[in-house]
């Protein structure tokens, strides 16, 4: 594989084929290829009318609630003792995550090209009520598929999506999680190309997918850059957010690429250990590969069969990660750390026992990884992490780990 | 790579076309994973499919996310991975088949990654050297070829493309720069095995494709049985039936018969019949 090299800015990327570096590109079957270079080409009108923009704007202001607060978690900064730290308020976002701003983008492109059925993975489910959301905003009918390990473990969430008149299909096929759930989305889009949109959940698939979630949730970023000017009259010294697929990450670190003194970590799930079979880290743990739609990287063996990820948030579970994320760390422009089940559990109670706020089990990954680095940083030194979910929808998952029966 | 190249060394996919041609007929492509269910069964079921009236063996390459395939397939590709096929036991399978089978072309068909993690100019001279005629990669359109296409000329195989009932006449020339061998007409937009395609859609759909191109249509998803075979093969240079084989060796499997082979090419024998009592559209 040649070295990417990077172009003047770092957020140029893609190149017209969708590649960021060595990563990203259009693999998918001939079904698809006209399809997806229609959605190309109806994304590159979308973004150039301001008419996109405006409604785009509007609906994120008045129906999702943005911009989210930028908010100063002294009690946080109290405890760990060194640089303040600042959250991204993306949980309290209309349905409890950064989903959504994903999903209004995506079906008022669904909408433009004249689709009338909609279709979506989820993980956690927090994409799944997401898509169930905006589906029901604009009255379109909708398909959400799921996991059965993960609708084992997401009741709730299966719940909203059924109340906002999805109709959730359990995928019993191989691990029966994410990546399982994806696989079978894209059957039922290869089969019903001629009247569905496909709303992915996060900066992967094939091109312009990647791009597309991306400039959707760069709105994190973007408030984030000029509320922190706002507040401190400078950038911050460093971003965290947690990486599954990695669309709130590349939300909140895309507007601030060019920012040389901008330090980035991503936090993917380390489950059990890196050591272990049990993870769900693709950039410490994988190879370069191909699946859904994008080159990137992958868990796998040897032969190039995809392993089973791990994490105990539902989210995260996923054995690849989108390719833009895999150029990033390629060419060192972001760091990736990781945190452990265990690690996640301790700072998804911190938050609640310090700040009063119960985060989802997602950015409790890089709340762990903010444990780590906080307490080394000098007191004047500035973090933006992004507290992307509520762990409304976990407190099962949590009760159980913490062996409380409810 | 050039026609002439592919001349220059033997060819079993272009002879075997014009052998079927000259008796009249579309020719009847077989699709099985390998490894399914066991590798023992597996090469068995390689071997008795010639006989039993293939005139192409598609080959399956075990895949654990086939997006792609049907129920029948998946389950196809987790017996062969349950199992231990990889693709190096898969290339030594068909080294072995060759031993007995110099002229039955073989065609694998699957996924990128695992050709990816092999590496792709490896893969190239290791598949050709053991007998190996070309290659569908599913999830590997025309705008991502040339990561694989260079290796498979340099060696002598075939890139197989695939043409749908979406791609359109403006994109048509881009699925045929740089394919041989044959053209696969996807017939139905769907995954395999799923309901099939009237004859006079694929009759218009082989017509447009004929115009375009020199090369066979070979036409499949949705071929389940000999009716619907020979009514495709009126049609197309070839027919390709594979979720219905595929049925009957996880049937078999299921059951723990011991006779799969036997099964597996007792409905061929019917596929071949039938494709052999239509003439071609071709001939």
């Amino acid at each position: 594989m040649n070295a990417a090299v990077p172009p003047a800015s770092l957020r140029a990327g893609p190149d017209a084929n969708g590649h960021f570096g060595a990563f990203g590109g259009r693999y998918v079957a001939e079904t698809l290829m006209p399809l997806i270079l229609d959605l190309d080409a109806h994304y590159r009108a979308a973004k150039a009318d301001p008419a996109f923009k405006a409604e785009f704007d509007d609906l994120l202001t008045h129906y999702v609630g943005r911009p989210s607060p930028l908010y100063f978690a002294a009690r946080l900064t109290e405890e760990l003792g060194g640089a303040k730290i600042y959250l991204k308020r993306d949980e309290l976002n209309h349905t409890g995550a950064h989903k959504i701003n994903n999903c209004i983008g995506q079906i008022l492109l669904a909408r433009r090209m004249g689709k009338t059925r909609i279709i979506a993975e989820t993980g956690a489910g927090q994409h799944g009520v997401a898509t169930a959301t905006v589906a029901a905003r604009f009255g379109l009918p909708c398909v959400i598929y799921m996991g059965a390990r993960d609708i084992a473990r997401q009741a709730p969430n299966v719940f909203r999506m059924k109340l906002l008149g999805a109709e959730v299909r359990a995928v019993e096929s191989g691990s029966r999680t994410l990546k399982d759930a994806m696989n079978e989305a894209l059957r039922d889009w290869v089969t019903n190309v001629h009247d569905t949109f496909y709303i992915i959940g996060t900066a992967a698939g094939p091109h312009p997918y990647p791009e597309l979630v991306r400039d959707f949730q760069s709105v994190i970023g973007t408030e984030a850059r000029a509320q922190i000017l706002d507040r401190e009259g400078r950038l911050p010294d460093l971003l965290v957010a947690a990486i599954g697929g990695g669309s709130n990450a590349i939300g909140l670190f895309h507007p601030f690429l060019d920012d040389a003194s901008v330090r980035m970590v991503g936090v993917e799930a380390s489950g059990h250990g890196l050591d272990t079979d049990a993870h769900a880290a693709s950039l410490a743990g994988g190879r370069p590969g191909v699946l859904h739609g994008n080159k990137t990287m992958l868990l796998q063996d040897e032969d190039g069969q995809i392993t089973e990820a791990h994490s105990i948030s539902a989210g995260l579970d996923y054995p690849g990660i989108g390719p833009e994320h895999a150029w990033l760390h390629s060419i060192g422009r972001v760091e990736y750390q990781s945190a452990t089940d265990a690690e996640a559990l301790e700072a998804f109670k911190l938050l609640c026992r310090v700040e009063g706020i119960i985060p989802a089990l997602e950015p409790s990954h890089a709340l762990a990884a903010i444990m780590r680095m906080a307490p080394t940083m000098a007191g004047d030194q500035l973090i933006v992490a992004n507290l992307c979910g509520r762990g409304d929808k976990d407190i099962f998952t949590v009760a159980e780990a913490l062996g409380v029966a409810l | 790579m050039t026609a002439h190249d592919l001349a220059a060394s033997p060819d079993r996919l272009s002879a075997r076309f014009a052998a079927c041609r000259a008796e009249g007929r579309a020719a009847l492509v077989t699709f099985v994973t390998a490894g399914d269910p066991d590798a023992a069964t597996s090469a068995a079921i390689l071997a008795a499919l010639p006989a039993a009236g293939a005139d192409i063996i598609e080959l399956g390459m075990p895949f654990t996310d086939p997006m792609a395939d049907g129920p029948a397939i998946q389950a196809g590709n987790l017996r062969a991975l349950g199992e231990g096929m990889r693709l190096r036991d898969l290339i030594a399978m068909v080294a072995a088949f060759r031993k007995a089978d110099t002229t039955t072309p073989i065609v694998l068909m699957g996924y990128f990654n695992p050709i990816l993690a092999y590496g792709c100019a490896r893969f190239a001279t290791d598949a050709r050297a053991a007998g190996i005629d070309g290659v569908i990669v599913v999830d590997l359109p025309p705008e991502e070829a040339d990561e694989l296409l260079p290796d498979l000329g340099a060696s002598g195989m075939h890139l197989i493309r695939l043409a749908t009932p979406t791609t359109d006449t403006a994109r048509l020339p881009r699925v045929l720069e740089g394919a041989s061998g044959f053209l696969y007409y996807v017939a139905v937009a769907g995954v395999t095995g799923a309901n099939a395609a009237t004859a006079g859609d694929i009759a218009a759909a082989v017509a447009r494709l004929k115009a375009a191109t020199d090369l066979p249509i070979a036409v499949g998803f949705g071929v389940r049985t000999p009716e619907q075979a020979g009514a495709i093969a009126a049609h197309a240079d070839a027919v390709v039936v594979g979720s219905a084989i595929v049925d009957i060796i996880g049937a078999g499997a299921a059951a723990r018969v011991n006779d799969i082979p036997a099964r597996v090419a007792a409905f061929v024998a019917g596929l071949a019949a039938a494709v052999r009592n239509r003439q071609s559209y071709a001939a």
